[in-house]
């Protein structure tokens, strides 16, 4: 079954004179897991925030579950790159966030939903803390944990460990892989790390040019379950230099 | 308690230090009537206790509450507005400036002539000279919060009202804070200079009545009481910011 659907989208911003996504179309099958990978200013960020609402399409349509976006709310879950915990909040608190915006739980109800999600991403016992006292793993893992209590089968992740340092991130990595088989939400995740792309998708989506007329998908060829180990397999090592060249190019020019 | 005595401990001293000085120096110049010791001036205070604390204190009180509260509802509404419509920013905010260089000690008795020796001459001195830190304080807040923050909330379908009290209210209060600490001593010497200009009571009213009685101490006597009453009303708020405020700033 396809959960996100764009028919010939289009997007323009005001200070550019041209269509920046043109006339794109692709959709993804709910329960997969793809990246989607450009160089720096290159529009991926656009499709992301068109498709959870923050921009508006100059023409085409967008569906998610069928659905036009425009006549549904609260069907997908945004991760922004910083955590954007509200840092007056505590985590608890900051994980409500989405219920009390969807509104009709009860007070009780929130606090078993907001344990369970922080018990599911190994935060239990952290209800109470301030962001400001958690390191920089955890905060994320509370904001993925925020993201899952919207509800939405649909996922945005816009480079969540972008700001992390390597060796949390690749733990972090293999954690969201973990939560992703656990839950089997439809996960899309923007990087423009090569090798987090390869180790995270079921398949990559690679912008090739600006203007985004088509993201061309390369699927890779490993398991579900998967280690850092088969990353080493010449066959994934030949997918993620043709990536990089794929790239390379464009930098280029 | 212990470590915020200890905190204070070198102001405190340095404190003592200037008033031992007054008190040298006032003796030695000895003219009581243009500069009377520190101990004079405590004498006058309590000689005059019952006028001063039962009648004239909470004249000025009064004049500083109304026009506090006036000043607070003008200034959350003019900073709101302000945050919500860029086209009230851009026809309030030079205005909300410019009503900052009008100076009000000489426009005040013109006020006395509108509005006569009541209250409210005063209450209008005093709205003038607070509204303006309290609007800036505020809409500086209101603008602080993140846009990413809001963004958020809205891709969780919240609505404007939603956003506002979840994102823009808790960043805006801080600073709504700062602006009631320094609202608070402005008030009071707005409503002080407006009993100068004009009155019937208050402490600034009293104070002018001794200098036109060439008593020194009777002058300052007022002034003191002013100013402890303003510092005992920050240290209030600031207590009170302390209980709800558990951030301050990005992290």
């Amino acid at each position: 079954m396809r959960i996100l659907e764009f028919e010939r989208v289009s997007y323009q911003y005001a200070s550019e004179d041209f269509d920046i996504v043109d006339q794109l179309s692709f959709s993804v099958e709910s329960g997969a897991f793809h990246c989607v990978i450009g160089i720096s200013g290159c529009g991926k960020s656009t499709i992301f925030r068109m498709t959870n609402g923050l921009l508006q399409p100059k023409c085409g349509t967008i569906r998610v579950g069928g659905i036009p976006i425009t006549q549904q709310k609260n069907y997908c879950g945004y991760m922004p790159q910083r955590d954007l915990l509200f840092p007056w909040r505590t985590i608890g608190e900051n994980l409500a966030l989405p219920l009390e915006i969807r509104g009709g739980f009860s007070g009780k109800e929130k606090t078993e939903l907001v344990e369970e999600a922080l018990a599911d991403v190994g935060l239990a016992g952290c209800r109470d803390k301030m962001p400001q006292e958690l390191s920089g793993g955890m905060r994320q893992r509370a904001a993925f944990a925020r993201t899952m209590l919207t509800g939405s089968d649909l996922l945005l992740l816009d480079e969540p460990f972008s700001a992390l340092d390597f060796l949390t991130r690749i733990s972090m990595q293999e954690w969201l892989l973990e939560q992703w088989r656990r839950h089997k939400k439809t996960i899309l995740f923007i990087t423009h790390d090569v090798e987090e792309a390869v180790f995270l998708s079921s398949s990559v989506l690679v912008v090739e040019k600006t203007p985004i007329r088509s993201l061309r998908e390369i699927p890779v060829p490993m398991g579900k379950t998967r280690t850092r180990q088969d990353l080493a397999n010449p066959e994934i090592v030949a997918l993620r230099e043709g990536l990089v060249d794929m790239l390379r190019k464009q930098v280029g020019g | 308690m212990r470590r915020a005595c200890r905190g204070n401990l070198p102001a405190l001293a340095f404190l003592l230090g200037l008033l031992m000085l007054w008190q040298l120096g006032a003796m030695k110049v000895n003219a009581s009537y243009i500069l009377p010791t520190p101990v004079q001036i405590l004498k006058k205070i309590w000689e005059l206790r019952d006028s001063l604390l039962t009648v004239h204190l909470p004249a000025t009180m009064s004049v500083t509450l109304i026009g506090l509260a006036v000043s607070l509802l003008l200034g959350l509404g003019l900073a709101v507005l302000m945050d919500l419509s860029p086209f009230w920013q851009k026809a309030l905010y030079p205005v909300v400036v410019a009503s900052q260089t009008i100076p009000t000690t000489t426009i005040a008795p013109l006020f006395v002539l509108w509005f006569g020796y009541g209250i409210w001459s005063k209450v209008l001195v005093t709205i003038l000279i607070t509204f303006f830190p309290i609007t800036i304080t505020v809409y500086d807040g209101l603008r602080s919060a993140k846009v990413e923050m809001e963004e958020l909330l809205r891709t969780y379908g919240a609505t404007q009202w939603q956003i506002y009290r979840k994102v823009k209210v808790p960043c805006a209060l801080p600073y709504f804070f700062s602006a009631v600490k320094m609202a608070i001593p402005m008030s009071i010497i707005g409503a002080a200079i407006g009993e100068w200009l004009g009155a019937q009571s208050g402490l600034g009213y009293f104070s002018r009545r001794m200098m036109t009685q060439l008593d020194g101490a009777g002058v300052f006597a007022p002034i003191v009481l002013l100013s402890v009453t303003a510092m005992m009303a920050v240290g209030l708020v600031s207590l009170l910011e302390k209980r709800l405020i558990r951030w301050r700033g990005e992290s």
